[in-house]
């Protein structure tokens, strides 16, 4: 403790100055570490279990992201961040990378200086109600009492919905998710609204889920994605590729279970050969080696089974696979080529 | 007595009779039911209302606290338990598996298992240096030598590394004295005292990180590091609360005397300080701690969160304590200030043996109070991200094998807030009861 602070103390005396000059790829190697930004809590996005280990599908990026750079996916030191601290915390280099459901949009990526690396879920607001309001569509709950997280852009989204729909609303303002649950379930408001990723596994921890509906309507688009530092290009290149590499894996049917093979050699997919590193040299272009994109997938699998194992249908949370498909199968997956 | 008298009188007690047992609807239970639940028909009434609104809700949260879910491993698991037993719905039993799952996380947070045992020895150590603090009368008097040295056992053991560090920082109190010593045989004792302050910082600033790594390439002493990061839980609350609270007292005590100094430049810092700083909330202090100063300062510099955390909190509750002991201070009837004066003390004679003797004593329910605020503030740094243990209950809700618990993690979390408030306020009452000399 105590040195830290006369470090802090010297850095402030400007004489550190300058220590701060190389790249992240390069800080992130010195130190051995990946500082990794995820929230404090999220069911299935990012959580600790008993033992203080993180898990969740955020979680699993940053793991990745460790592995391709480092090669132990373990190699990550995970700060929990809030809604207020996240944007701070990356902009002054406390953390390497935010994974964070964050939403990208427009301010936070031109006006914030941030750099959304691509998008790991594609989320939207829906509404929950209880099924016996008899409700089937969002556009009947004219004049109904809504729960809502105050300070959101779900507080907006919903303020434009209503207007759009020409209805009336009465708000509940709530902090937090689990006072949501506990307000919604008390019958303090008539329905429940966060991104229907949140809803879904809100509804999946209710004594009785089945007594609840989420409406089929989604009225905001909630790209939610891994976001680096503006101007450090090289940075933001690992992490994207690094995504890139787990949605292109699951497209191609490269799994954690099949990839010691189809790394081993030169396979029939040339694609594959060059993303695997036994064609080409795509990993040194990135300043790594030529198995990154191995160790990425071999941390936890391609995005499908991230999916699957943190969020999926087999999971408590249950989300189906959505616009969070493959473009082959429908969704809003798409990775470019590995050439 | 005439004898007519004895005729109209027909009896005449002569003898005492023997002193009987009190009627039993005056003593013993029923007596102190009547006396105290039932002493007229007002008091009978809102007695049997009191009661029938505590039976109501006992009769709610008995059954709800008793509940044999001790050993489920998922809130599913628990709601399974109680359907068994037959009690459903929202309010139908504890999920207390919740707490067997995460106790240790709650208490320690993310800290390494292996090393549990160095917070554990940090705090039976803290009981051990207080002991002399607390209890002065009932320990040696040689334990106040650990009382002093404990401040730098501490961090050591809570964030380990050499064992040089340490004892460096405290050679830079010894580097002070001696510069202060020196200075003081030729100049006065004000620039001795500057000279002393700046030997220590010059000591602290850049001959520290040097001296303490070479001693350690030497004689490689310490413990494992453990990152800051890692605090957690309770220990955390602790943490921070005990340090602020150790710090705060003598520099709210400094502030305060600075305060009635009649030294204009003095002065004005003093109440300038402590105006600021009662002007913001502590929130926003540690908002500045967390993101603000991380913009100022240099980009890639290390400035531990903890530390700056306790550094707000610990200005936060001084400034506070600063105005407790000038109330204290303004108690004190001026005799006691002049009386000082009439035996020929100095300053701070007078301070230390006359006036802060009786001025803190007046001041100890106040002072106590802003430890209790201050222990229970440290709640607000989940805040700024960091996992104290109202952080911890949202990560803990946010594994899906325990996501919609509420109750049982705040009931918990408010008994270990409560143990550590109770006490403290129970020693305060303790301390006035002792110090009780007069003045009545």
């Amino acid at each position: 403790m105590k040195r830290s602070v006369f470090i802090g103390a010297l850095s402030l005396a400007g004489l550190a100055a300058g220590a701060a000059a190389a790249g992240t790829l390069d800080d992130v190697k010195a130190r051995g570490k990946l500082n990794c930004g995820v929230t404090t809590g999220l069911v299935g996005f990012a959580a600790p279990d008993a033992n203080g280990v993180w898990g969740g599908f955020d979680v699993a990026v940053c793991r990745a992201v460790a592995a391709a750079v480092l090669g132990d996916a373990t190699a990550v030191e995970f700060v929990p961040t809030t809604g207020k601290t996240r944007f701070t915390a990356l902009a002054s280099g406390e953390i390497d990378m935010l994974a964070r459901n964050t939403t990208w949009t427009f301010s936070r990526d031109v006006d914030l200086k941030f750099e959304f690396i691509g998008v790991n879920y594609y989320d939207g607001q829906g509404f929950m109600v209880p099924a016996s309001l008899g409700v089937t569509s969002a556009k009947e709950l004219d004049g109904a009492t809504v729960c809502i997280q105050t300070g959101t852009t779900t507080e907006l989204n919903l303020a434009d919905f209503f207007r759009k729909n020409n209805m009336s609303y009465e708000p509940v303002p709530i902090e937090t998710n689990a006072e949501g649950q506990q307000q919604y379930l008390a019958g303090a408001c008539d329905t429940y609204t966060t991104d229907r990723s949140g809803l879904a596994s809100t509804r999946a921890a209710f004594e009785n889920p089945k007594d609840h509906v989420i409406l089929p309507e989604t009225v905001s688009k909630e790209p939610l994605g891994p976001l680096v530092r503006h101007g450090d290009n090289e940075w933001g290149d690992v992490v994207r590729w690094t995504l890139n590499a787990l949605i292109a894996a699951e497209e191609y049917g490269v799994t954690s279970a099949n990839i010691a093979d189809m790394a081993a050699a030169a396979g029939d997919n040339p694609e594959v050969n060059r993303m695997l590193g036994t064609e080409g040299n795509l990993g040194e272009m990135l300043g790594l080696d030529g198995q990154w994109a191995v160790r990425a997938i071999s941390a936890g699998g391609n995005y499908g089974e991230i999916f699957e194992k943190n969020i999926g249908e087999n999971t408590p949370i249950g989300l189906a696979r959505g616009l969070n498909a493959q473009y082959t199968d429908g969704g809003l997956l798409y990775s470019p080529p590995f050439r | 007595m005439s004898d007519t008298h004895a005729q109209t009188v027909r009896f005449v007690r002569d003898t005492m009779l023997p002193e009987q047992a009190p009627p039993a609807t005056a003593v013993g239970v029923i007596g102190w039911l009547r006396a105290n639940l039932f002493s007229g028909w007002f008091n009978s009434i809102l007695t049997i209302i009191a009661l029938g609104f505590i039976y109501l809700v006992l009769s709610i949260v008995v059954p709800w606290l008793v509940s044999p879910t001790w050993d489920a491993a998922s809130l599913t698991e628990c709601r399974g338990i109680l359907k068994e037993m037959g009690s459903e719905g929202h309010f139908g039993g504890a999920c207390w598996g919740v707490i067997r799952d995460r106790w240790v996380q709650l208490l320690f947070g993310f800290y390494p298992s292996h090393l549990y045992w160095r917070p554990i020895l940090a705090l039976v150590l803290l009981a051990v240096a207080l002991a002399p603090v607390l209890f002065g009368e009932h320990v040696p008097k040689r334990l106040i030598w650990f009382s002093a040295i404990y401040p730098f056992i501490m961090p050591w053991l809570l964030w380990g590394g050499s064992v040089w560090t340490p004892i460096m920082v405290a050679a830079g109190l010894a580097v002070g004295y001696v510069a202060y010593r020196l200075i003081a045989v030729t100049g006065g004792t004000l620039l001795a005292l500057v000279a002393g302050v700046v030997a220590a910082m010059v000591w602290w600033l850049f001959l520290l990180g040097p001296v303490s790594g070479g001693f350690d390439s030497i004689i490689p002493l310490g413990l494992e590091g453990v990152e800051s990061r890692d605090f957690g839980g309770f220990m955390l609350s602790l943490t921070i609360g005990i340090v602020a609270i150790a710090i705060s007292l003598p520099l709210g005590i400094v502030l305060a005397l600075g305060r009635q100094s009649d030294l204009l430049i003095l002065k004005s810092i003093c109440v300038g300080f402590i105006e600021f700083i009662r002007g913001v909330p502590l929130i926003t202090l540690l908002f500045v701690a967390s993101t603000l100063l991380n913009i100022f300062m240099p980009p890639g510099t290390n400035f531990d969160i903890i530390l700056r955390v306790i550094i707000m909190a610990t200005l936060f509750a001084s400034a506070y304590m600063a105005e407790v002991i000038r109330g204290g201070l303004a108690a004190l009837p001026r005799g006691q200030y002049e009386g000082a004066d009439s035996l020929g003390l100095n300053y701070w004679q007078a301070q230390r043996l006359i006036i802060m003797p009786q001025a803190l004593k007046i001041s100890i329910p106040g002072i106590v109070s802003t430890f209790i605020g201050l222990f229970k503030d440290t709640t607000l740094v989940s805040i700024i991200g960091l996992l104290d243990p109202l952080g911890l209950s949202t990560a803990i809700r946010a594994d899906s094998a325990w996501n919609g618990i509420v109750w049982e993690l705040y009931g918990f979390i408010a008994l270990l807030f409560f143990i550590c408030c109770f006490s403290m306020s129970r020693y305060s009452m303790y301390l006035e009861r002792k110090l009780r000399t007069g003045h009545r």
